[in-house]
């Protein structure tokens, strides 16, 4: 396969997303006003230290706002019938895929990129390693883009169904990620931990601001990245087969 | 040279075979109809033909690439109307174009002219900046046509364009796609309208519960079933059928306020006419003569391979 004509399709696919899919309503609530709300419940009216919690706070952002563009992209063309025309247009699933993943990187990317622009020149927080901060900020986007885009591949035609199974999935992995709780201070429940996504890259985020995250920078990266692998391979062979099968 | 080449394509949907060993080949400068009833098989076909859908067996080649090793290649020479002619409602007419002339490379300048003068020639140009979603369901196709036609294709795959328009968008779509083969393009188009595809068509595939049942021009297909001919007698008076039978005539069916009246002897048919209203003291308005039509053509054809 022609590998520049590959990166053309990636590319066009992301910009058709970025200009259709951004706007969307669900995007906006899911991917942005739901972790701010989630955060304000949190904090306000609790003795916090902010420090301590912003790093939480970030993952949080980039986990919602990352995964929140991808579960609505293949429901909706295929409700729309656009799919069809997409898959038509000199692109292959191996594209689509990643276009979709990476509209949705972006997204988060940038939004997290802005909160922790914002929260860090009015609260004057700490950066202790900035190389952390944008493996976190590059790794996590495309990680939960990731998931947004593997969740989005069952064959359905109705996007609110795949948005109320990705908030089913979504919601409690917040819990158990060290976003409320510091990974240091759960004790005996320190374990259920391990088997969210999202741990590793709030620690990563500690890593970058307090500089006392509970892995090594390197541990997190790594998983993030095997998991970018895991929910991209994932989302294609589901995709593969809905185009076998004819969904 | 064979422009679209499927050999032994199949697919099958649990216990369905939707299409079942299908194999044709159009040639370049062709217009190929694509004739089924409905849940005959064109549309999967179509979807396999352009990379939509992929085969349980068999290969597809566009321009000599094969679809299915060489996907993004084999799209760069072809253009797809998809049924229902969907484009994006969220983007405007425009940006539709724009970013499908996009896809397939052609650059900023050579995108921008291409998209005008296609807006200009589908009567669009005064709502290229209006959201796809305001549009009527014939402004919607005639985006469509925009977006598969705007690289220029050396082939364009068409499935249905014409249901549910009406008669001038129809037009239009037919002017379009006429407008494209003399510019070069092979265009296949799926339809159950089998006037649409006497009119348009140089050859006709007859695809009927997954296999093609026939593959000729319309005139040959026509011709290979003219066994019977038919005359089409009105007379002033009401008269029952049955007395319209006699020796040259086989059988005999209203249509509307005339018969339509079978025979495999014209000649004899007529003066067998003249005769009965002769005898019955009736006064024949019209009599006309005529050949089995593509349709009955095509009934023919799929109620034998039934």
């Amino acid at each position: 396969m022609n590998l520049s004509r590959f990166t053309w399709s990636v590319l066009m696919v992301t910009e058709k997303n970025m200009r259709i899919y951004y706007y969307k309503g669900s995007v906006v609530i899911f991917g942005l006003l739901f972790p701010f709300i989630m955060f304000l419940t949190f904090f306000i009216g609790r003795d916090l230290d902010l420090v301590l919690f912003f790093p939480g706070f970030l993952g949080m952002m980039l986990f919602f706002s990352a995964s929140s563009t991808g579960p609505l992209i293949t429901p909706w063309e295929k409700r729309e019938k656009t799919y069809e025309r997409l898959v038509s247009l000199p692109v292959v699933i191996g594209s689509i895929i990643l276009g979709d993943i990476l509209s949705g990187a972006v997204f988060g990317f940038i939004i997290t990129t802005l909160v922790w622009l914002v929260g860090s020149s009015l609260l004057h927080l700490p950066l202790a390693d900035p190389v952390a901060l944008i493996a976190a900020l590059l790794l996590g986007s495309l990680a939960f883009a990731s998931l947004g885009t593997l969740l989005s591949s069952p064959a359905t035609d109705t996007p609110s169904n795949i948005m109320m199974f990705s908030n089913l999935v979504r919601l409690p992995l917040i819990f158990v990620s060290g976003i409320f709780i510091p990974l240091s201070q759960l004790g005996d429940w320190a374990w259920t931990n391990l088997l969210s996504p999202l741990t590793y890259l709030v620690d990563l985020f500690h890593t970058a601001i307090t500089g006392d995250g509970v892995y090594s920078p390197i541990i997190d990266s790594a998983v993030l990245l095997i998991i970018i692998l895991i929910f991209g391979m994932g989302a294609k062979t589901i995709q593969q087969y809905n185009l076998h099968s004819g969904r | 040279m064979d422009v679209i080449e499927a050999r032994n394509l199949k697919k099958a949907f649990g216990p369905v075979n939707a299409v079942d060993n299908v194999s044709l080949c159009v040639k370049e400068g062709e217009i190929f109809g694509f004739l089924g009833q409905n849940g005959a098989g064109k549309t999967t076909t179509i979807r396999m033909l352009t990379g939509v859908l992929i085969p349980d067996a068999g290969t597809v080649k566009i321009c000599g690439m094969d679809i299915l090793q060489e996907p993004l290649e084999a799209k760069m020479h072809m253009g797809v109307i998809p049924e229902n002619g969907t484009v994006y409602a969220d983007l405007t007419a425009e940006k539709n174009i724009l970013w499908t002339a996009k896809c397939y490379g052609m650059d900023k300048k050579s995108r921008e002219e291409k998209a005008q003068e296609i807006l200009e020639r589908l009567g669009l140009e005064s709502r290229k900046d209006d959201l796809v979603r305001t549009f009527s369901k014939g402004m919607r196709q005639r985006i469509s046509i925009a977006c598969a036609i705007v690289h220029s294709p050396q082939v364009l795959f068409l499935d249905e364009p014409t249901t549910g328009l009406d008669v001038l968008s129809r037009r239009l779509v037919i002017d379009t796609v006429r407008h494209l083969n003399q510019e070069g393009s092979t265009v296949l188009i799926t339809t159950h309208n089998i006037e649409e595809a006497n009119a348009l068509c140089s050859r006709i595939g007859v695809i009927h519960k997954g296999k093609i049942i026939g593959i000729n021009s319309p005139e040959k297909i026509r011709k290979e079933y003219d066994t019977s001919g038919f005359l089409e007698v009105s007379f002033a008076q009401w008269i029952s059928g049955s007395i319209l039978v006699a020796g040259g005539i086989s059988r005999v069916e209203p249509l509307g306020d005339k018969w339509r009246v079978y025979t495999d002897d014209t000649d004899r048919a007529i003066k067998d006419l003249v005769h009965i209203a002769e005898q019955n003291n009736l006064k024949i308005i019209s009599i006309a003569t005529s050949t089995p039509s593509l349709e009955q053509a095509f009934i023919e054809m799929t109620e034998g391979a039934s």
